[in-house]
């Protein structure tokens, strides 16, 4: 009861000045946050530097929850290697490894294949209506490292949403009655 | 400095901090391993290589393959994904790599194995000019850790000829 009255004393006795200040220093935790992730894709040169799975595809290897770094170069593509990959028309990315690769002799252009390790079949059914091949463009980035059970916490906030504005508000709450 | 949140907060930053190092430790002692695995291939028959009404090209072959793989084996290493592809060029591609069979090696006990199989993926070309091509079987493997950065490598065997007719 005492911890609600101290509240409800420290709502009333704010000064316009103090929650200015406030508002500045978590306007700059927001944006140093934007900063660090908009110079992590401008350095692996990936549009989404780290992505968490989400499926069990790819198992034993990635299970669902763990995170991994992406990185994207202008190497070739080429077989083994483990990349994410946007359909048309589906929004979430895939991470699945790559089993073909035909590369065009003149123009350099690569067409390649998928398929998740612990899938049965290659990824032809998760293409778009009468696409065969990946190319390129569809790729967003090569997985060169990974971190287990890190991507929990996101899948959780994903998945109920209830959970993301609770902790929203009761860092807001903190923030406001914090005494500096 | 003795609030139950200020401990709280503190315990909780302390720990994490510990465990990405941790994780960036245990993915630095993956580069002093030196491995030095070792592979043979065979192509013991080549089943059928047929032409399909599509113009393209398809091979089934049956395959010896032993390998030693033990040495790519860390304490923080969680699985190896072993794949064989075959490898050519035709003049319409440079770069042809095709995954005729793959596993995935748990265990370092596993990894010194011999395995008689036919391709478990389709080995098509785009095309029709393998009568009588090169190619290289190449063995692929990808050490995939408990935590940090993955690394591939692989053995170029060369030295295969697909027949001069179809069969």
């Amino acid at each position: 009861m005492g911890w609600i009255g101290d509240t409800v004393d420290s709502i009333k006795s704010i000064q316009v000045r103090q929650l200015l200040t406030q508002g500045v220093s978590l306007g700059m935790i927001v944006t140093s946050a934007l900063i660090i992730w908009k110079a992590l894709m401008c350095f692996t040169g990936s549009e989404s530097p780290v992505v968490v799975v989400l499926s069990g595809s790819m198992e034993p290897g990635f299970k669902r929850g763990d995170i991994l770094f992406l990185h994207m170069s202008n190497d070739p593509i080429r077989t083994g290697e483990i990349v994410v990959f946007n359909v048309d028309g589906r929004e979430i990315p895939i991470v699945h490894r790559v089993i073909k690769v035909h590369e065009r002799q003149e123009t350099g252009e690569v067409e390649v294949l998928t398929k998740g390790d612990n899938n049965y079949g290659d990824d032809r059914l998760l293409y778009a209506q009468g696409q065969l091949w990946l190319q390129r463009h569809h790729i967003m980035g090569r997985a060169v490292g990974f971190l287990p059970y890190v991507g929990w916490v996101t899948i959780i906030m994903t998945e109920k949403p209830i959970i993301k504005y609770i902790l929203i508000g009761a860092l807001g709450l903190l923030v406001i009655t914090s005494k500096d | 400095m003795h609030s139950f949140w200020l401990r709280a907060n503190a315990i909780l930053t302390f720990s994490i901090t510990i465990l990405a190092f941790m994780c960036a430790m245990a993915s630095v002692s993956d580069c002093f391993n030196s491995a030095s695995p070792s592979a043979q291939i065979q192509i013991t028959n080549i089943n059928w290589f047929q032409k399909q009404r599509n113009g393209n090209e398809e091979v089934s072959l049956t395959m010896n393959i032993t390998a030693d793989l033990q040495s790519l084996f860390t304490w923080n290493t969680k699985q190896v994904f072993v794949f064989v592809a075959a490898e050519y060029r035709t003049p319409k591609n440079a770069v042809n790599q095709v995954s005729l069979w793959d596993a995935i090696i748990p265990a370092k006990e596993q990894a010194k194995f011999r395995v008689q199989t036919v391709n478990k993926y389709r080995f098509i070309n785009q095309g029709s000019n393998l009568r009588g091509k090169d190619l290289n079987l190449t063995l692929h493997w990808h050490v995939m850790p408990k935590a940090g950065m993955m690394f591939a490598d692989k053995l170029v065997i060369p030295g295969y000829r697909l027949p001069k007719e179809y069969r």
